[in-house]
């Protein structure tokens, strides 16, 4: 993966400089708590309702072993022993002190980490396909293009400022693993009938209060244009993108405003305007990046292992660990290892300073010293030996880390809802937690088979409700915390925004109301269907008579 | 004269303002004048003849395009920053700078803190009427910290690519 050179290294240890000045001018009252808000924002640091919290950047979601020891070292001396990976693949500190926050950014830097740009109206965290370079189908590696554009949008002097935050997307895969069509902007690299290398660009996807799939106002932009073409995006939002009301002021609002055929001549115009030579990166720099991603050195394996075969045959729990976190991979003999962080009963996303550590171990002995995050908030080995994963496997399993429940009903998302953020309405880990619980039997949880339960605990919507295919909506009724369910949402390839189901439930009705669907579910499918398919095919109706009918 | 702050190229130097800036209800006083986009398609023409120097202010949600055939005639455009996080602006001394090669004067003005000097420097702006009662030290400071840049700007400074290339 992309190492860090010497530029990289001091545009870093600049930025530690400035924010533990700026943190030495509010510890010593030179700020007020107001004037460092502004400053504090730009760093990814905020004050939430215990403490503040710092999200770190994990660019296109890989790490490295000596990333993520370093992580495990932050989390123990720094905080309370864990940290959260997010929906946008970043890792949150949710009990961090202020005067540790400077320290903290400079072990980072360490091994090239750090939080710019996880906060305030800029171009966030880029994030991309989990399974780059590891799976058959990309056309191209997507962390290539993510890191052009980490680096073009690191401190963008004209893009900093924007009317909100800003996030950007990028696959080279027809399976969607990067939730593109609900990014402000999704990239997805593809081929057109002359073999050339392209992105069909869609703008203005998004989640929040008001959710859109966002359209495609480019089919085929030459690759190498890339850079060009999202400054000429990103100049008609800032030009034109709403300011004076913060619930509008996503581009997809300008994009749903103009239209998407509105919106693509206003940045055709813009792009046809400016120069793209000064923009786009030289090919010399593009071949400098590929470098850091082409292949490791992959040994010739049979496409089968015997070893591994043994291993499913003898152990029925290992063989379920295979049918759901084991992927296949484009090289023979290889595999792509899902790690679940949601473990029934745990709050999903979570990973301790010990669990790290023994990841780093695990990838560094099995996993060409790569990991990846997911941003359904699990983790990935990409390159495993199908020799070695039965050994892997035990070794997950001595940390509770052999979860096996990829895709399932108990891989649950949620956001850290009200028992930290400031912005929630409702809790959201206690009701992933409980629904987790009812389904905590594998060979159950096994049976229902493929469905995505999403839970945010407000409708700022981190927790991706409206792309779960069941999705819940925490809500504030006088001063109660109740639940709006929505079905039939997917993030992936077939993107569809979910459907409210009827009246917001209460807390303690959220679970039983999830089994009731499941019920339904498992007595009409079909075939083959997943929860999702049946949902297309039978429509709100028989789920909402059976959750409303035992509600009443 | 109020004081205003001005990019050399190379660091921030205190400067003095010969220029009045003049709010659309009051009368036109003698010497430089700093007026809105709408009295100078009113009145530009005039105040040119009258053989002073005009500079145009322009508000966040006006276009730059709309003084394009102007731009050898005015010797200041002033953008006005309404808000710290309000970043129209930015994309206007971008225009400016390098579409059409404007050479006078881009001036910051409105809520204009330290903290955005080294993003207004690169998008080409290179002078300042400071709301934080900043220094040019603490000016220079903030616009010179980081080494290098990721991307080409206004301000001729060298992206990560190139250097790497050097």
């Amino acid at each position: 993966m992309y190492q860090y050179d010497a530029i990289d290294k001091e545009m870093l240890a600049d930025r530690v400089a400035e924010f533990r000045e700026q943190c030495e001018r509010r510890l010593s009252g030179e700020l007020t708590e107001d004037q460092f808000k502004r400053l504090r924002l730009m760093n990814g640091l905020y004050l939430q309702l215990h403490a503040y919290m710092l999200r770190i950047a994990i660019p296109y979601g890989a790490l490295n072993s000596k990333q993520l020891r370093k992580l495990a070292f932050i989390v123990g001396a720094y905080d309370k022993g864990y940290g959260h990976f997010t929906t946008r693949t970043n890792l949150q500190l949710h009990w961090i002190k202020l005067r540790d926050a400077p320290d903290i950014l400079a072990h980072l830097a360490e091994v090239g980490m750090h939080a710019i740009q996880t906060s305030g109206n800029d171009i966030r965290n880029i994030t991309a396909d989990p399974h780059a370079g590891a799976n058959a189908d990309e056309v191209d590696d997507p962390r290539i293009w993510a890191e052009a554009i980490r680096q073009w949008s690191t401190f963008h002097p004209e893009f900093s400022f924007l009317p909100r935050k800003f996030k950007i997307a990028v696959t080279a895969s027809p399976a969607d693993r990067a939730a593109t069509k609900v990014y402000d902007i999704g990239l997805r690299l593809h081929r057109n009938d002359a073999g050339e290398l392209g992105f069909e660009v869609l703008v203005g996807g998004g989640l929040g209060r008001t959710p859109y799939l966002g359209p495609v106002i480019r089919q085929h932009l030459p690759a190498r244009h890339l850079l060009s073409y999202l400054q000429a995006i990103l100049r008609v939002y800032n030009r034109h993108g709403r300011r004076d009301n913060i619930w509008k002021a996503r581009i997809k609002v300008l994009v749903a405003g103009l239209g998407a055929e509105g919106f693509a001549r206003e940045v055709e115009a813009e792009w046809e305007s400016a120069d793209a030579a000064q923009v786009d990166l030289p090919d010399l720099e593009l071949a400098r990046i590929r470098a850091a991603f082409t292949p490791r050195n992959f040994e010739r394996l049979p496409a089968a292992s015997s070893a591994f075969e043994a291993a499913k045959a003898g152990d029925p729990a290992f063989a379920r660990f295979v049918r759901h976190n084991v992927k296949p991979h484009k090289i023979p003999g290889y595999a792509i290892v899902d790690i679940s962080l949601k473990k029934p009963g745990e709050t999903p996303g979570d990973c301790s300073g010990e669990q790290m550590e023994l990841l780093a171990d695990l990838a560094e002995r099995y996993s060409q010293d790569e990991l990846r995050v997911h941003y359904e908030q699990n983790l990935i080995l990409p390159h495993v030996k199908l020799d070695d994963v039965p050994a892997l496997w035990k070794a997950l399993g001595t940390l509770d880390l052999d979860t096996p429940n990829r895709g399932l009903v108990t891989d649950i998302i949620a956001c850290p809802g009200l028992d930290y953020c400031t912005l929630a309405n409702a809790r959201a880990i206690p009701i992933a937690q409980q629904i987790a619980k009812r389904f905590a039997d594998p060979a159950l949880a096994e049976k229902v088979g493929e469905l995505g339960i999403k839970i945010s605990g407000c409708i700022n919507a981190c927790g991706h409700h409206h792309v779960g295919a069941i999705g819940i909506l925490g809500v504030d009724k006088k001063g109660e915390e109740f639940y709006q369910l929505t079905l039939g949402g997917s993030a992936e390839a077939d993107a569809s925004l979910g459907q409210v189901l009827g009246p917001a439930v209460p807390a303690n009705k959220v679970a039983d109301a999830v089994d009731s669907m499941v019920e339904v579910y498992l007595r009409e499918r079909k075939d083959g269907e997943r929860f999702l398919d049946t949902f297309r095919r039978t429509g709100l109706a028989p789920f909402k008579e059976a959750v409303y009918a035992s509600a009443h | 004269m109020p004081a205003l702050i001005r990019w050399t190229g190379q660091r921030a130097e205190a400067a003095e303002d010969p220029f009045t800036n003049v709010v659309d209800e009051e009368p036109i006083p003698r010497g430089d004048v700093i007026v809105s986009l709408q009295r100078f398609h009113n009145e530009g023409h005039r105040l040119l003849a009258e053989g002073r120097k005009v500079g145009v202010r322009i508000e966040a949600d006006e276009a730059v395009e709309d003084i394009a055939a102007d731009l050898r005639r005015i010797a200041v455009v002033a953008l006005v920053f309404p808000k710290f996080l309000t970043g129209q602006a930015y994309s206007s001394a971008r225009i400016l700078r390098e579409r059409y090669g404007y050479e006078g004067e881009v001036r910051a003005v409105g809520d204009v803190l330290r903290e955005q000097a080294r993003f207004m420097v690169r998008c080409g702006i290179d002078a300042f009427a400071p709301t934080d009662g900043s220094t040019p030290e603490a000016w220079s400071h903030v616009a010179n910290r980081y080494r290098h840049v990721y991307q080409r700007a206004a301000d001729g400074r060298a992206p990560a690519f190139v250097e790497r290339q050097a």
